[in-house]
């Protein structure tokens, strides 16, 4: 049976049917995986030495989600067609519609595009039905991989977190190589130092003392200058992403787990008395400092009213700040500062961390045009220029991390690289990789919106916990 | 001759037959994916006959989705249907500024939902939106629209009216210009007066033309997804989570296809047996109307 052209069938009939149901008018889904894995990857017909122009005249279709870093890929790409004779198309859509569309795309079981940018936590959504390319293969074979790739210069934890055995459960850092490492995002406390001055307030070494500054702000800024300033701005909007960056980096921080595995059995842990409490004292915190109608709150209103002086502290990506701190980009400009922000009880610095990744469609044709554009785009000669005439920071690379120019231009950020280098080492994905993370994480972030609105935690986790049980046990 | 006389019927309604097809195919076949257990973690799928539907009533998610779909559909229609013929019975009389404001009065329907949806998200922000500052005089400045479960729905179902009621009064509005004029020029000579002459003429006759306003709307708001999940994702907690939200959730973003497409299908039911009802009223007050007239 020929399963591309039965799984085509199933997308498009499937598609057609949501459609005509009354429900999902604006999306649709398809059914393109499948179970057959090959034994052997595309990377081993590939002999020979290296070369860069091997695939001279291949066009390869990118899919790219609108970010500082595609900007910066964009302008470059020139450089990469210039080195190989690869053309390179692309599409670029705003994120909020970005993963849906590549989901979708990927599902339909279709190459329309044969690379694409996608987050560690994706390797766990797209990685069990097959729609990604091991790299790893590619990466180890020297015909296809030149000695500059230098695969020994990432950081290690950002390689490993893109690495995975596809076993709910199962450590990162183990298995196939689902994606590269391109950009990521420690998620650390940035602060407005011009109200921290004037309040007499030093970043906040313990949780305690941070939702103590957040409240003191909220109340106290506006009466000295800071008109409307709030403490704290975290996200809050019903979504995945309101867990993954201050809350999950304060949760870890705290000794807390997502779930606890045992036997390779999965056992929601965000009902524990512990976690309880330091959900209880998250949501206490945003009450009392954080921003009015939290609850739409994604990274954009954050980093925005970072900017716009409107929070005197964002607890969120670096980047988030970064993009606000960068001279004439926002009102606060110059005068945001970073600190790793709270340790935990036992002085856990434990960090979680998003990475913007570059992976192959498994369903590519053209696989070895396309792993010469990811091997270039994750090479150290483009990142290098991304990261120094471009806003392409963090570096996923030490050496570009290292590099003084790289530091030069970054070192009139207060306290930048000293919290990049304080937390790199403790910073890694802290949730549990299983296939219904998007699931568990957007119930999460529900239920921490209604503990927000003032049930309790208690009830409000254990039936969060109940209901994950069934789906992830 | 007579053979092709005979055939021609037939021949006429083959276009007619293949649209129909065209749309039936794929629900069936949807509806017979529903009997299985398509996931991306499951691509080769088991039948599991009516398993997903008996997950679906079995879990309280869909029954407060229901629940907030029922409230959100009869909140919207509701409103939409007292305001449209309101406005209605306003333009109604011949004036400049009537004329005028009819064709302001479109502009809501000629936006996309979700855009209105995020403009209103944007008026609505309780420190820099517009609606907070024009309350601030009144000591209304700080309400925060969409962080309560209660402002969340309310907050969506007034998005939906402010999009929506124009369309219920361009229809309401057709209606009232196509009544006949001698009842009210019989009443008016009787010396009825205006709220004897809106009772008895003016609310019979209209009717039919409010019910079909009614049914566009009602069904339209059982199906809302770009409105809500534009203004709120569903939140706070799961307060907004409608069943298309739901279905949306499961089907796309959790990728439970089957399980997904079952919330549709439910859904669908819903629609279908509400749209049966209120048209088989519309009958009937067609009827009554046609009387009264």
């Amino acid at each position: 049976m020929d399963t591309h052209v039965h799984d085509r069938r199933r997308f498009l009939a499937l598609s057609a049917a949501l459609a005509a149901t009354p429900a999902l008018t604006a999306c649709g889904a398809g059914f393109g995986g499948d179970d057959s894995k090959s034994d052997g990857s595309a990377a081993d017909d590939v002999t020979g030495s290296f070369d860069w122009k091997r695939e001279k005249g291949t066009t390869v279709k990118a899919l790219l989600n609108k970010h500082p870093y595609t900007d910066a890929l964009i302008a470059d790409l020139k450089s990469f067609t210039e080195r190989t004779g690869i053309k390179v198309e692309y599409d670029v859509f705003p994120e909020d519609n970005y993963f849906d569309k590549l989901t979708v795309d990927l599902s339909s079981g279709r190459a329309s595009y044969d690379v694409f940018m996608l987050g560690a936590y994706m390797v766990w959504q797209y990685g069990p039905p097959g729609w990604l390319e091991d790299l790893g293969p590619w990466m180890r074979n020297a015909s296809a991989t030149g000695s500059e790739w230098d695969q020994a210069d990432f950081f290690p934890n950002l390689l490993q977190a893109d690495q995975w055995s596809l076993k709910a459960g199962a450590p990162l850092g183990q298995g196939g190589q689902y994606a590269l490492p391109w950009g990521w995002e420690t998620n650390v406390v940035a602060y407005n130092t011009d109200v921290f001055k004037k309040l007499g307030l030093k970043p906040a070494e313990t949780f305690d003392e941070l939702r103590d500054i957040a409240g003191v702000i909220k109340r106290k800024a506006p009466g000295a200058g800071f008109d409307g300033m709030y403490g704290i701005a975290v996200r809050g909007s019903r979504s995945w992403a309101t867990i993954h960056p201050g809350f999950m980096t304060m949760y870890a921080r705290n000794g807390l787990k997502d779930f606890t595995v045992r036997d390779g059995k999965l056992t929601p842990a965000m009902n524990t008395p512990e976690a309880v409490a330091f959900t209880e004292d998250w949501a206490g915190m945003v009450k009392q400092g954080g921003p009015p109608s939290w609850t739409s709150y994604t990274w954009y209103q954050c980093s925005s009213d970072l900017g716009a002086k409107k929070a005197g502290m964002l607890f969120d990506a670096d980047t988030a700040a970064y993009f606000q701190a960068v001279e004439g980009a926002s009102p606060a400009s110059g005068k945001i500062a970073f600190h790793p922000g709270p340790k935990g009880p036992d002085g856990s610095l434990a960090t979680n961390m998003w990475i913007w990744s570059l992976g192959m469609n498994a369903k590519s044709k053209k696989k070895s045009a396309s792993w010469l554009f990811l091997q270039w785009a994750t090479g150290k000669e483009h990142l290098r220029r991304s990261a120094i005439t471009h806003n392409h920071i963090d570096p996923v690379r030490r050496s570009i991390a290292d590099d003084p120019a790289y530091k030069d231009k970054m070192k009139h950020l207060p306290g930048f690289i000293e919290t990049f280098e304080t937390v790199v080492d403790q910073t890694k994905i802290q949730f549990t990789p299983q296939a219904q993370f998007f699931d568990a994480t957007t119930s999460w972030a529900a239920a921490l919106q209604e503990i927000y609105g003032g049930k309790g935690a208690e009830s409000v986790l254990g039936r969060l916990a109940g209901d994950l049980a069934d789906k992830v046990g | 001759m007579g053979w092709r006389l005979a055939l021609r019927p037939y021949v006429l309604i083959v276009p007619a037959l293949l649209l129909t097809c065209g749309i039936l195919y794929p629900f069936g076949l949807g509806l017979y994916y529903t009997l299985f257990d398509f996931s991306a973690s499951k691509p080769q799928p088991d039948m599991v006959r009516f398993e997903n539907y008996q997950t679906v009533f079995t879990q309280e998610a869909f029954w407060n989705s229901a629940w907030v779909t029922v409230l959100y559909a009869v909140g919207a229609a509701a409103v939409e249907t007292v305001l449209g013929v309101a406005v209605a019975l306003l333009l109604h009389r011949s004036s400049l500024v009537g004329r005028v404001l009819e064709k302001i009065l479109i502009l809501p329907l000629m936006i996309a939902p979700v855009i209105a949806a995020i403009i209103w998200k944007l008026m609505l922000q309780p420190s820099v939106g517009v609606v907070n500052h024009l309350l601030r005089p009144f000591g209304l400045g700080g309400v925060q629209w969409t962080d309560t479960p209660t402002g969340a729905l309310l907050s969506s179902i007034a998005v939906d009216v402010w999009v929506y009621t124009p369309f219920v009064a361009i229809l309401a509005l057709a209606g009232l210009r196509s009544l006949p004029t001698s009842p009210f020029e019989a009443a008016a000579v009787d010396g009825a007066g205006w709220w004897y002459t809106f009772r008895r003429l003016t609310l019979p006759m209209l009717w039919p033309y409010v019910l079909v306003a009614v049914i566009f709307r009602f069904m339209d708001s059982l199906k809302v997804f770009d409105i809500i999940y534009a203004l709120t994702e569903g939140g706070p907690g799961d307060s907004t989570v409608v069943l298309q939200i739901r279905a949306y959730l499961e089907a796309i973003r959790f990728q439970r296809y089957s399980f997904g497409i079952s919330y549709t299908i439910v859904l669908w039911a819903v629609v279908y047996l509400a749209a049966m009802v209120l048209v088989k009223h519309l009958g009937k007050i067609q009827r009554k109307a046609a009387e009264a007239k």
